[in-house]
């Protein structure tokens, strides 16, 4: 990191974003920077609110609180919260792909990156009337726009297809096309809601090199959910991990993989397993502690207790659909902090316990599997 | 086509002896049906009372008929569309070439439709052929003109409206009034009717935009007939549901008029003999060409980048949005378009009668253009055109059947028995009208044409699949 970034190196900053559905905090006080002409992941278990953040950023819901700055390369800046949704990616130039895909299927694929050229087309054909009546002016612009769709027909390896229904594409095709059409209204930033899902290891390979052709290329930057890791590992520059809403980690592929509160809240902590993990270091406090339950006496541990448990439990599947009011007792980077404050306060005297209380938690999990999987299932 | 009505049992009978079983199914299964429906006939007799008529034969005829259909159809209709069918899986490799009719199907229609009036005076007479060409081929093309344009608000935007006859009472009104009024011209008033039911469908638009689905189908349902009832009710302006009369008639720019009296009426122009029958024609060829107008219109417009976005916006609507498409515009002007073409059929149309009345506009009309929509297949204008003739000229040409009264006759023999001189074909227009629906949704769900012609293409054109289209939600 440079010593001090200006803020045009940032295309995005997003400071104390909050959404909140009545209840639940689905984002609660986030704030991330994504650098221009890189490639930000953002990562998190399933419902961690990582599609709530794009549909902040693109404007399909307002948050409840926080600010979204976009940098444009010429300087100007927008707050992306007060744009209209459709003005986003026509000013801000801020384009997104959908995690569940959304394609005009009944249109040709040609079609499809046509009317993501709407605003530019709009304007060349003097909003609609000079085109109406054949103005060459729009001519030129409509053979230029076929000849960007055609080229990014080819990138993303469509053009045989080129006059087929968009529905008629095989699942990964109409991924890469999603983005094709997105690339299509020539984005600053592009966001991409899990662009790899549900594609074969060899389709996976090919998008990486579309987002790195696009990182290349077009110098569009790329913000980028993703559960499949071995593309986050590659091609992202920065990773930004979530949980229930909140930020536990940020930085570089490689620091996040290794953050014990992102491998807790991958893998899951079992309370099973950090007991036995702390009980065979001989930890006696923990012991007793396990038998007692929390001790008010036992210093900062004692608020975020390690006994949740049975309402870790409950939640640690928390589903799409399923609604569940987070505290911060069931966020497994909290544990995996209050374990090692605990651990750390309860035993600063015994030396050799107290090397190994400050990384309990990522001794195991490091050991059973260096890239971190999703836990439960996918949408 | 799944045949769910045999038993397990049947898959060893013969085709023959299956026939013969359902057949007899069908005869019991008609019998029930209809032995109170026909079999038995209340009446008066002279003085007055309820009788009972029996009719027995005719009940007979009827179970008869239903099982000998039946038993055709499953002993030999059946086995030879499978036949057919089979041979079809069996070569399917021979993509057929498309015939020259199909091929040129819109310059065909085109030229048929110029050709129309000339045709028909030379086979009737000029007084002969008032009827064919005013109600069928004027009728028809005014429903084409208004199917077309509900298209666009239906077909290509995919937003619901059942209360496109407003536009069309707007267009129509617009006409009378400033017509009866200040005596402008149809020329002046043609442009203004468009612009002012274009007004209507922004107004009705703006409050619309949020709703989709049914809540808009209902909202625009309930508009329909608000203007309805403001046209009964405002009675200082709109002369209530006595309408207004005395419309001025259409001239050919000022330069040839055709109304008798005047100096410069069309027989005393050209020097041929007076007949009603040229007003008619030139009202024909101008509603023709208003239907091109409409079809060009259209077609432009979809290639244009409002079109694909309204077409965008019918298969989904958030995707638009991320692209930057303002929904609300692209939705609005779907509604202005669509609304100014009922406008300017409507000011046709007052042109025409002569005479407009709230009765005219009532919600069946809009039910009707939709079917022809539907039935047409949404999106296509060669579908639509076919529909609307299809129904339009259907229903009118039942008026023609006489020969339902007086039966078939060859010289001074019946051929076949005609149902009496009190049978009126008319009554029976709309369960016609409503049978075809049915057959023809069961036959092609999705209408005449359910193909999507796409807007651009880089290598070659090939329709579209109904199958991927989405019909919209609102
Ligand atoms: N419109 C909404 N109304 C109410 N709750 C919502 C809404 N959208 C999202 N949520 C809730 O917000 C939380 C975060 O959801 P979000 O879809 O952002 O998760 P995600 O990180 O994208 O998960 P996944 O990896 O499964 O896609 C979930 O608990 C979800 O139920
Ligand atoms: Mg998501």
């Amino acid at each position: 990191m440079n010593a001090t970034p200006s803020s045009s190196d940032f295309i995005l900053q997003v400071e104390h974003l909050s959404m909140k559905f009545g209840g639940l905090i689905a984002i609660g006080d986030l704030s991330f920077q994504a650098r221009r002409g890189e490639i930000t992941a953002l990562i998190g278990p399933n419902g961690a609110g990582k599609t709530t953040v794009f549909n902040c950023i693109t404007g399909f819901y307002k948050p409840s609180e926080g600010m979204i700055t976009l940098n444009r390369k010429d300087g100007s800046s927008y707050l992306l919260e007060r744009l209209p949704n459709h003005e986003i990616p026509a000013r801000a130039k801020v384009a997104r792909t959908f995690q569940n895909i959304r394609l005009f299927s009944g249109m040709t694929l040609l079609e499809n990156l046509l009317v993501a050229q709407h605003n530019k087309l709009m304007k060349a054909s003097g909003y609609t009337f000079l085109g109406l009546f054949g103005f060459s002016s729009y001519r030129q612009a409509s053979a230029e726009s076929i000849e960007l769709a055609k080229h990014w027909l080819e990138k993303a390896n469509l053009v045989d297809r080129a006059d087929d229904p968009a529905g008629d594409l095989p699942y990964g095709a109409q991924r890469r096309l999603e983005i094709a059409r997105a690339m299509c209204t020539g984005p600053e930033l592009l966001c991409l809601d899990e662009p790899a899902a549900g594609l074969n290891p060899k389709e996976s390979a090919a998008l990486n090199e579309l987002l790195n052709d696009i990182k290349d290329n077009t110098g569009t930057s790329i913000l980028l959910i993703e559960h499949d890791m071995s593309v986050v590992m590659q091609i992202s520059d920065h990773v930004v991990v979530l949980e229930y809403g909140r930020k536990i980690s940020d930085g570089s592929p490689q620091s996040v993989r290794t953050d014990p509160r992102v491998i807790a809240a991958y893998l899951g902590v079992d309370d099973e397993e950090v007991e036995t993990v702390l009980t065979e270091v001989g930890d006696e406090a923990v012991i007793e502690q396990l038998d007692t339950g929390p001790d008010s006496a036992h210093g900062p541990g004692s608020s975020a207790s390690m006994m949740a448990g049975p309402v870790s439990d409950s939640v640690e599947h928390a589903d799409q659909g399923e609604r569940v009011t987070v505290s911060r007792g069931a966020s497994k980077a909290a544990q995996v902090d209050a374990r090692a404050r605990a651990a750390v306060a309860s035993k600063p005297v015994k030396p050799v316990a107290a090397a190994k209380p400050a990384s309990p938690a990522p001794a195991k999990p490091t050991g059973r599997s260096p890239t971190p999987k999703p836990r439960g299932g996918r949408k | 086509m799944a045949v769910t009505v045999s038993p397990e049992s049947d898959t060893v009978a013969t085709p023959i002896q299956r026939a013969f079983r359902e057949a007899l199914y069908a005869g019991a299964v008609s019998l029930g049906l209809f032995v109170l429906f026909i079999g038995l006939r209340t009446d008066q007799n002279i003085s007055n009372e309820l009788i009972l008529v029996q009719r027995w034969g005719l009940l007979a005829l009827v179970v008869i008929l239903t099982a000998v259909g039946r038993f055709l159809y499953v002993g030999f209709g059946q086995p030879a569309l499978e036949r057919a069918k089979a041979q079809k899986a069996a070569a399917p490799a021979v993509a057929a070439e498309p015939s020259f009719v199909r091929r040129n199907f819109n310059k065909i229609g085109i030229a048929v439709l110029f050709l129309y009036p000339i045709a028909m005076v030379l086979l009737f007479g000029f007084q002969g052929s008032l009827k064919w060409v005013d109600n069928f081929g004027i009728q028809i093309l005014i429903y084409v003109m208004l199917a077309w344009g509900l298209n666009i608000v239906i077909g290509l935007a995919g937003l619901l409206d059942l209360g496109y006859v407003a536009f069309y009472a707007v267009g129509a009104y617009a006409y009378a009034l400033l017509g009866t009024h200040f005596g402008l011209s149809f020329w002046i008033l043609l442009p203004a009717a468009g612009c002012m039911a274009a007004f209507w469908g922004v107004m009705l638009g703006f409050p619309v935009l949020r709703l989709r689905g049914d809540y808009l189908a209902i909202v625009t349902l309930a508009f329909g007939e608000i203007i309805r009832l403001v046209l009964i009710n405002w009675r200082e302006v709109t002369n209530g549901s006595a309408g207004i009369s005395g419309i001025p008639k259409v001239s050919f720019f000022g330069l040839i008029s055709f109304n008798v009296s005047d100096p410069n009426y069309i027989s005393k122009v050209l020097g041929i003999a007076q007949s009603g029958a040229y007003y008619k024609i030139f009202l024909y060829y101008l509603i023709l060409l208003l239907c091109l107008l409409t079809a060009f219109v259209t077609i432009r417009l979809r290639r244009l980048p409002v079109g694909r976005a309204w077409e965008a916006l019918r298969e989904d609507e958030i995707a638009c949005r991320s692209l930057g498409i303002n929904t609300t515009t692209t939705k609005l002007t779907a509604f202005a378009t669509g609304a100014m073409f009922g406008g300017f059929a409507g000011s046709f149309f007052a042109a025409r009668q002569g005479f407009v009345s709230p009765e005219s506009f009532v919600f069946l009309e809009s039910a009707i253009i939709l079917a022809i929509v539907v039935l047409g297949g949404m999106g296509s204008l060669g579908g639509i055109a076919v529909a609307a003739a299809v129904m339009i000229g259907g229903t009118e040409i039942l008026r023609e059947l006489d020969f339902l009264k007086t039966g078939l006759r060859w010289g001074d023999t019946t051929l076949i028995p005609g149902f009496g001189p009190d049978f009126t074909p008319e009554l029976y227009r709309m369960l016609l009208f409503g049978v075809a629906m049915v057959v023809v949704m069961l036959w092609k769900p999705r209408g005449f044409v359910g193909s999507r012609e796409p807007t651009a293409f880089l290598k070659e054109r090939r329709a579209v699949s109904g199958s991927f289209t989405k019909e919209g939600h609102g």
